[in-house]
């Protein structure tokens, strides 16, 4: 392939590894984002970092760029121990981040932006002639001798950001550099500028540590591959020529611990359909997706991250406003781009980010719970928090949330529990058609099997589900139909039980691929 | 309600069983410190409840402060009078403020609103009209302009997505502006009798002034604690966008938090015209920062989604009382002015590490 011997031999040949972590862990409140995560970079190579979203790549990043401090594991540099303790500390051993979000000021002139927190200075004051002679130097190197050191960034196109932010990781004499999903903003172009950069990095020894979504893209420029899944390293140092790409897909979406999923009730042959989506379409995200749900299925869409799915199910839901097509919820038709009109219908959905998109986390549970309803168990504009709570704490029985007190805040649940309190209030609220995104991200492993008999529950009580998941042995496993999202278009329509992973991934890489 | 109660109760409860499921989420409660908080917060001495008792100890303090300087002169029912008369017109400001900051915004512009109504309702059209027909003229009037300014202010940061710092300091500078234009930098002198007998009385030897303000706060709580619009302030303040997804219209209800800060200060403008029997386009100054430090003092979280009526009212009686010692100290305003500046950043600071310990749990 891409890969030149020379570069192969740098990677796998040098003796001492730059870094070396071992058991890494970290817990936030609520879950637990690295669960023992273990990796090896050596000099000059570009080693991709793989994992779904949740699966704790952000959170390994910020460990090493000293942002989080890791509660257990053992990290080496150079094969001495290091502790990161600060942003500053990890710039000063030699780790430089790029963060996919730019971290650049718009404001401040490229130079200012590449010595940004370490201005060359002499007593107090810049020494911008330096400052300048030296950007523009990085940035001849960095192949980019138009962008020239005292325009404003604020000027610049993402691409030319991309490039600042990188000028800055040079300017810190780094011996690792973390690029975030650095192609996310690049047109191909742009990304073959980029890899060039990286290739001349590594040729003098700096280490990279790649993250992206584009399996092409570490087929082109990656050296070895390490896995993350559910925060735990599943697999470490695997060389990219000798790993074929549906083995690293399956690595990322498979299971850490074999789960048994609950027998699929049948859906019975009469059963009222309750959701008919028709060529339904966004703009920039997803065209011409029609599909129906009838009380009692279980529908999923498979597909991976950047697909549309998620957009599908926010366009039904309202949240976002769909440039064609209609969706009817028992019969008749949802007033499109308005959540209030999808609620009021009966549609329900768990968004894919619990904590940000779903919950008041300060807020006891049971308000959590009662979100869509207060207003309607309200006397006139009185609230009944007696009925409230009540309602909450039936809901709380049935799904067995733990612990099983109303009156905790939201945010001290674990994962799993958060989602029941979300489903909970889709319950209470009377709802018949489910829209899950991700249900079990984010749910430790053991809960989630709790969750599958939660969704399986949900449906046989006569209820419409939609699934989403980037697991696609999870849509497998739950749905009675699956439809097989990839490029906003939906590929493949049919019984779950009669197409596996093998199909589901050989029609996501062909539709990606066209 | 028993049609919510859903068919899916009986068979979410048949959910097979797994034996496994317990142990880890039972090792995690028993790990952390969150048992502890949900028990803390039923504990008077801690959460919100413990706040407001620091609050009511920091006011002893003052009070105790106060009689030990100036003795008699402030420890007398017609000084806590004065007080709690001075403390009517901020607190009112400070009520709507309350709302608006829990709701996740800020509204500069109370103080020059409240300048605009007392001028409105102090022309001499206005007060013409309200001796020919009825006193409620200059009432309607000075709630009708808060009321339409704090709307202005809503829908331009609702729908038009102005951040509303700078909706409210444009609303601040125009309606200041504006107040100017319409008194001609004139001070209207109140000469409705009807109207400043009604708000000049006393009833139960409590000026009604106060009674309003207490009235107010009152009507405050039940609407942020008792009520769906309160419930709705929460959910908007504290996360907007799952608000959203539940099927809040949260565009809506944010014009409507401006729309009642706007009224708030219109009725606290009714309040200074009958204190000062006079209308001017100075009246406010500076109120929107005294209400905001009040609110803040009071344990209102700035970023939103949690808010105390009680906090708020301790505030406003902490600031008016530390003038009211250092006045009856003959101390210069310029030494409360030092001593507010101190009080807020210590409230804040306070408020900060509570955040904190509530985040971590």
């Amino acid at each position: 392939m891409v890969n030149e011997d020379g570069r192969r031999d740098a990677g796998d040949g040098a003796g001492r590894p730059l870094l070396q972590m071992q058991g890494i862990v970290k817990h936030f409140p609520g879950a637990k984002a690295l669960d023992g995560v273990d990796l090896e970079v050596r000099p000059g190579e570009v080693h991709c970092l793989l994992g779904q979203n949740g699966a704790g790549k952000s959170t390994l990043i910020k460990v090493l760029a000293g942002a989080h401090r890791p509660d257990a594991g053992t990290l080496l540099w150079r094969g001495e121990p290091l502790r990161i303790t600060s942003p500053v500390a990890a710039l000063h051993a030699g780790v430089a981040t790029m963060y996919q979000e730019l971290d650049v000021v718009d404001g401040l002139t490229v130079a200012e932006n590449v010595y940004l927190g370490h201005e060359l200075a002499a007593g107090g004051f810049t020494r911008r002639r330096q400052a300048h002679a030296r950007t523009a130097e990085v940035l001849r190197r960095l192949g980019h001798p138009d962008i020239t050191p005292h325009r404003e960034v604020g000027t610049l196109s993402a691409a030319g950001k991309q490039i600042v932010s990188m000028a800055r990781a040079l300017s810190h004499d780094a011996r690792l550099i973390i690029m975030d999903e650095p192609s996310a903003v690049l047109d191909s172009g742009e990304v073959a500028n980029l890899f060039r950069v990286v290739r001349e990095l590594t040729a003098s020894g700096v280490a990279v540590l790649y993250i992206s979504h584009r399996l092409e893209e570490i087929r082109q420029i990656g050296d070895r591959i390490t896995v993350l899944k559910d925060g735990r390293t599943v697999a470490a140092g695997l060389r990219v020529a000798d790993t074929p790409t549906t083995e690293l897909i399956r690595l990322m979406t498979g299971r850490a611990v074999d789960q048994v999923f609950p027998a699929r009730t049948p859906v019975r042959p009469d059963a009222d359909e309750l959701l008919r989506v028709e060529g339904l379409g966004l703009r920039g995200a997803f065209s011409d997706v029609s599909f129906t749900v009838r009380a009692g299925e279980v529908v999923g869409l498979a597909g991976l991250v950047g697909s549309g799915r998620s957009e599908i199910l926010e366009t039904i839901y309202g949240a976002r406003r769909a440039t064609s097509g209609t969706v009817h919820v028992a019969g008749s038709r949802v007033r499109p781009g308005s959540v209030p009109a999808a609620v009021a219908a009966g549609v329900g959905l768990a968004p894919e980010e619990r904590k940000s998109q779903g919950l008041l986390l300060d807020e006891p549970v049971y308000r959590n719970i009662t979100l869509s309803t207060f207003a309607r168990t309200a006397r006139g504009a009185m609230l009944d928090e007696r009925t409230e709570r009540r309602v909450a704490r039936e809901q709380i029985q049935a799904l067995d949330l733990r612990p099983a007190d109303p009156d905790r805040a939201a945010r001290t649940l674990s994962g799993g529990n958060q989602q029941k309190a979300m489903l909970a209030r889709w319950l209470v609220h009377g709802c018949r058609v489910l829209l899950l995104d991700e249900p079990t991200r984010g749910v430790d492993v053991g809960a989630r099997a709790e969750i599958y008999g939660l969704v399986h529950a949900l449906a046989e009580a006569g209820n419409a589900v939609v699934v989403v998941s980037s697991e696609i042995e999870e849509v497998l496993g739950l749905s009675h139909r699956v439809l097989v999202v990839a490029d906003g278009r939906v590929l493949h329509s049919g019984p779950a039980d009669q197409i596996d992973e093998h199909g589901v991934l050989d029609l996501v890489m062909e539709g990606s691929a066209a | 309600m028993s049609e919510q109660t859903p068919p899916t109760l009986a068979t979410a409860g048949s959910v097979p069983p797994d034996p496994d499921r317990s142990t880890p989420l039972e090792r995690r409660e028993g790990g952390d410190t969150t048992g502890a908080t949900s028990r803390r917060s039923r504990n008077p001495f801690h959460g919100a409840a413990g706040r407001n008792i620091g609050l009511v100890i920091a006011l002893a303090l003052l009070c105790a402060v106060g009689v030990a300087t100036a003795g008699e002169r402030f420890a007398s029912i017609d000084n806590l009078m004065t007080i709690l008369r001075l403390a009517a017109v901020i607190g009112v400001l400070s009520i709507g403020m309350t709302f608006v900051i829990t709701g996740g915004g800020i509204d500069l512009s109370v103080g020059s609103v409240l300048g605009l109504a007392s001028v409105w309702a102090s022309t001499l059209a206005t007060q013409t009209m309200a001796r020919d027909a009825h006193w409620g003229v200059m009432v309607f009037t000075a709630l009708a302009v808060g009321l339409a300014c704090g709307l202005v202010n809503g829908v331009l940061i609702a729908y038009g997505r102005v951040v509303a710092f700078i909706a409210t300091l444009a609303m601040m500078v125009a309606a200041r502006g504006l107040a100017e234009i319409i008194a001609n930098r004139q001070t209207q002198i109140v000469s409705v009798d009807a109207f400043l007998d009604v708000f000049r009385a006393d009833v139960l030897g409590v000026s009604v002034l106060v009674w309003i303000f207490a009235a107010v706060a009152v009507a405050g709580w039940v609407l942020l604690n008792r009520t769906t619009f309160g419930r709705r302030t929460i959910a908007v303040g504290g996360n907007p966008e799952a608000a959203r997804l539940a099927g809040i219209k949260v565009r809506r209800h944010t014009m409507y938090l401006y729309g009642l800060a706007g009224l708030t200060a219109g009725i606290a403008a009714i309040m200074m015209l009958a204190r000062t029997t006079s209308g001017s386009s100075t009246h406010g100054m500076y109120y929107e920062l005294d209400a905001i430090a009040a609110v803040v003092v009071g344990g209102t979280l700035l970023a939103g989604g949690r808010g105390t009526i009680v906090g708020t009212v301790l505030g406003v009686l902490i600031f008016t009382t530390l003038t009211n010692v250092f006045t009856q100290n003959n101390l210069s305003i310029s030494a409360q002015s030092v001593a507010k500046g101190v009080i807020i950043v210590a409230a804040v600071l306070l408020q900060q590490r509570f955040a904190a310990r509530s985040r971590s749990a």
